[in-house]
């Protein structure tokens, strides 16, 4: 029932509250709020002088077509008066936008003090999301594609309505953007650094999320949703067994590590993806990129976490992640390893 | 008479005697390939440049009709795979190299050296009153590794492709195994080429005007393509350096760029558009110069504000150099640094929306002909507007943080380099057609073609607006399904638009051959290119034209009304 509750039709239905126009999708955000208005005042301003051009265009263009051959022309060089007009009054208007817009985006860098902390990670191509203290982890989930009938990985984003969230943004390969067009905020997650924004959703219900800087291959299906919930979804959300952290200690963290870090590229049935499929893979003599070949082994899978493109396997493009220690640890990789081992050895499958 | 006297010139027409054309100078591929005339150059870098337009043009149209469902389709038709997720995850490498090759050549093959190599090229000799280029030989040069540039690019892109986007963003273009190396070598090459004509053209500009020829006698296409050759010296350097740098990283692995060698991938988009924001103006500009050619010469009217102009040109390309962060807006660069680029880019709108006003104003009280190139003239007013307001939503702070990396700016870009460079481009082609070839081109089919790409183009790219202030990010092979809508009504302009394109380039080639016989003077254009024979003869005039007015004068001007009078 709880379960339901939270991935099911009841948010979904609550969709249709936000508002979206013709221009804007639904707005769910303070900052949202805050913004469109400026973007209604550009818009407003530039159909205004737009049209002013394109109606003094077309009335010069019919009224003083060539009637005649050799129809005299005016000997109007310039005009002062206008000119001084015409750069004047478009610098004061473009100095209020300027003034506007960059006020809405400082207040992005300044975060009330009792946002909530969330700290959001990019991996080709699929997003982490972490809860300190709330001891939540939402790392994305398998999804089937109901057009396709392909399994791709889904991130679900979970935050409360009414509360400042403070999102520290990070990535581990390349670079990659997160998106939430409802509440009309984005930023770069840039490996080896941090970046971020606040916000405050307004509207709870089901929004898109999008990774908004290219990114490689599946750049385009790095997709997830957000979830904004009442004061009651959130507090069942902090119950509920969904996004739990990894537990070292518990019999299945090199299957989860798998799904969290792994599985957007190998499968686990055999077929290859981006990557080697890991099925029975285990003690296989893999022939390189280089015509050298090497034996799946635990030095194997380490170094191929640590330096992805040492030994590439021949048929396959160079371009994976790097996993260090911080990323994965000791403990970690043993478990992964454990992991490659369980699901048959290359002796097997011959 | 207060008009330009090119005494050789109308020597020669009043006698009947007509020397051979440049084209009938010499004759064979020889005299084509190691000529070193600059309308030969010219011709044969509006071919080049035609070439690689139409080549991405239909690999835009590939991946256009690809965009027209939610899900890949046609792709998936194209590649081969040993099961549905590979094939699927090959269909998506497809699309990443399609858009790559597509920005690519469109950039650095096509739009960069588009009007002024080719126009550029052909008429500033000409309209300066001189008899070629400062350094000829270097022209040739320019064209020949702008050639070689180009083609490694393609040769990178056919054979292990390339998957960066034109921007290479570290760290994935340091990581990614397609051919960054080779790719980068090849828009290093072109950009030496770009560095040298925009040498040749200032020394041209400075040194070989013809006497009475002044600064303030310059017809504004000659500024614009000044000011544009003065950021390609300035800028394109640190493009080459950058690159330079990017394949240290990946030959050699020192860390710049790369985290995980030590780097700093924003840095990478720092140098980038350091280069990239002046290069797009480097690509407006010169059609800046063309919209001024066309306009005055389409109305007989003196250009209104001459030195607005021709000062906002130079303005553009010193502010130019500032601005480049305003594509950083969410990079993670600091906020003072955003706020301060903002401003900087509020700054460079000034100038370019004088130039809309005085080009607007310049059809008061005009005498105006509708013709091809008026058409051209016309929708540019309209096109490059969109395109030049809407930049003003993404200099916006606030807003930009919405539409950075959306398809709002796509459309945005696409309405300034299409609607403003493409079209203008093409204006100018029907402006100096007659000119270059000495035929005039299907004057009905022509007009009937303009409206066809002003539907088309409009069809293709207004639809992108709203498609990104609803959210759609750009660079996605696939999409949500409430985007659908979008990319259908730009699939089919799209298509629209190419039909209308293809028809132009069908008709330009056969009235080369077929075309009417062009006098000299087909507009009644008071610059000097018009004063010597059509298609020019090798040393472009029999004898030095000189200049005693601005090249704007036109005989239809009422000189008995009283200046102030409007």
């Amino acid at each position: 029932m709880m379960r339901e509750f939270l991935t099911g039709g009841l948010l979904h239905g609550l969709l249709g509250e936000a508002q979206s126009s013709v221009w804007m999708p639904p707005e769910a955000s303070t900052f949202a709020s805050d913004m469109d208005p400026l973007f209604y005042f550009i818009l407003y301003l530039c159909a205004f002088f737009f049209v002013l051009l394109m109606g003094a265009t077309l009335w010069f263009s019919l009224k003083y077509r060539e009637k005649t051959p050799g129809q005299r022309t005016s000997p109007i060089k310039h005009n002062g008066r206008l000119e001084f007009l015409w750069s004047a009054i478009p610098t004061v208007l473009l100095v209020v936008i300027f003034a506007w817009g960059q006020k809405g985006f400082v207040s992005l860098a300044t975060p009330p003090a009792d946002a909530l902390d969330v700290r959001v990670t990019g991996q080709k191509w699929n997003w982490t999301i972490d809860y300190p203290g709330l001891n939540k982890s939402c790392g994305p989930t398998s999804v089937t594609d109901p057009v396709t009938g392909l399994q791709g990985l889904q991130t679900d984003f979970y935050v409360p309505a009414g509360q400042p969230v403070k999102l520290t943004i990070s990535a581990t390969d390349v670079l990659h953007s997160f998106y939430i067009p409802a509440f009309r905020l984005k930023r770069d997650a840039v490996p080896d650094r941090y970046t971020g924004y606040w916000f405050t959703a307004d509207e709870p219900g089901v929004y898109d999320l999008f990774c908004a800087e290219y990114c490689g291959q599946q750049h385009s299906e790095m997709r997830g949703r957000v979830h904004v919930l009442t004061d009651l979804e959130w507090r069942a959300f902090l119950k509920s067994s969904r996004c739990p952290t990894l537990n070292p200690d518990a019999d299945d963290y090199g299957e989860k590590l798998y799904e969290a870090n792994c599985k957007t590229c190998h499968t686990v049935d055999g077929s290859p993806k981006v990557g080697p499929s890991f099925k029975g893979i285990w003690g296989k003599t893999e022939s390189l990129a280089d015509g050298s070949t090497v034996v799946v082994d635990d030095n194997y899978v380490r170094e191929s976490l640590r330096n992805p493109n040492a030994k590439i396997v021949a048929g396959f493009a160079p371009g994976m992640s790097v996993f260090d220690s911080g990323k994965l640890d000791d403990r970690a990789v043993n478990a992964l390893i454990d992991f490659i081992k369980s699901l048959g050895e290359g002796g097997d499958i011959k | 008479m207060a008009t330009t006297t090119v005494e050789g010139a109308l020597a020669g027409a009043a006698h009947d005697h007509r020397e051979p054309s440049y084209i009938q100078a010499s004759s064979g591929l020889k005299a084509w390939l190691f000529t070193i005339d600059h309308k030969r150059i010219g011709m044969m870098y509006l071919a080049s440049v035609w070439t690689f337009f139409f080549i991405a043009g239909a690999l835009a149209l590939l991946f256009r009709l690809e965009l027209l469902t939610p899900n890949l389709d046609l792709l998936l038709h194209l590649v081969g795979g040993e099961n549905a997720a590979m094939i699927h995850a090959k269909a998506l490498d497809l699309y990443n190299k399609l858009f790559t090759l597509h920005g690519g050549l469109m950039v650095f093959a096509f739009i960069v050296p588009s009007i002024p190599a080719s126009l550029g090229n052909f008429f500033l000799p000409l309209m300066l009153g001189a008899k070629d280029v400062a350094f000829p030989k270097l022209n040739l040069a320019s064209y020949y590794l702008y050639v070689i540039g180009a083609s490694v690019v393609v040769y990178a892109i056919l054979g292990a492709g390339l998957d960066t986007g034109w921007t290479f963003y570290t760290p994935y273009s340091t990581t990614t195994g397609t051919a960054v190396t080779t790719a980068t070598l090849g828009v290093f090459i072109m950009g030496f080429s770009s560095i040298l004509t925009g040498l040749n053209f200032i020394v041209t500009i400075h040194k070989m005007r013809a006497p009475g020829m002044t600064w303030n006698r310059m017809p504004l296409f000659l500024w614009a393509i000044y000011a544009t050759s003065v950021i390609q010296i300035l800028a394109t350097p640190v493009l080459a350096i950058t690159l330079l740098l990017l394949v240290m990283e990946r030959t050699l692995g020192i860390g710049i760029f790369d985290p995980a060698m030590g780097g700093d991938p924003v840095l990478f988009q720092h140098f980038f558009w350091f280069y990239s924001h002046p290069a797009v103006y480097i690509m407006i500009l010169p059609a800046f110069g063309v919209i001024s050619e066309i306009i005055a010469v389409h109305s007989k009217k003196h250009i209104f504000g001459y030195w607005a102009i021709a000062i906002s040109s130079v303005a553009i390309a010193i502010i130019s150099f500032l601005v480049w962060g305003h594509h950083m807006f969410v990079s993670g660069q600091s906020e003072f640094a955003a706020v301060l680029f903002s401003f900087l880019t509020f700054a460079v709108a000034v100038p370019t929306a004088i130039k809309v006003f005085s080009w607007v104003a310049t059809l008061y009280k005009g005498s105006i002909s509708f013709t091809t190139p008026m058409l051209y003239g016309l929708m540019f007013l309209f096109t490059f507007t969109i395109g030049g307001l809407t930049g003003i939503f993404l200099g916006a702070l606030a807003v930009d943080v919405h539409l950075h990396d959306t398809y709002f700016v796509v459309a945005h870009f696409h309405y300034v380099m299409m609607g403003g460079t493409v079209v203008a481009f093409l204006g100018g082609i029907h402006h100096w057609w007659p000119k270059m070839t000495g035929r005039m081109y299907p004057e009905t089919l022509g007009k009937i073609c303009s409206v066809i790409i002003f539907i088309g183009f409009n069809l293709t790219f207004f639809p992108q607006f709203i498609a990104g202030t609803q959210g759609m990010p750009r660079r996605y092979a696939t999409y949500v399904d409430q985007y659908t809508i979008y990319h259908e009504l730009s699939t089919v302009g799209s298509l629209i638009l190419g039909v209308g394109l293809f028809i132009v380039a069908i008709y330009l080639l056969v009235s080369m051959f077929k075309g009417k016989q062009a006098s000299d003077n087909p507009w009644g254009g008071a610059s000097l290119e018009w004063a010597t024979q059509s298609p020019p003869i090798e040393h472009n005039f029999h004898d030095t034209p000189h200049v005693d007015t601005d090249p704007y004068n036109f005989p239809n001007i009422d000189r008995s009304a009283s200046i102030g009078h409007h």
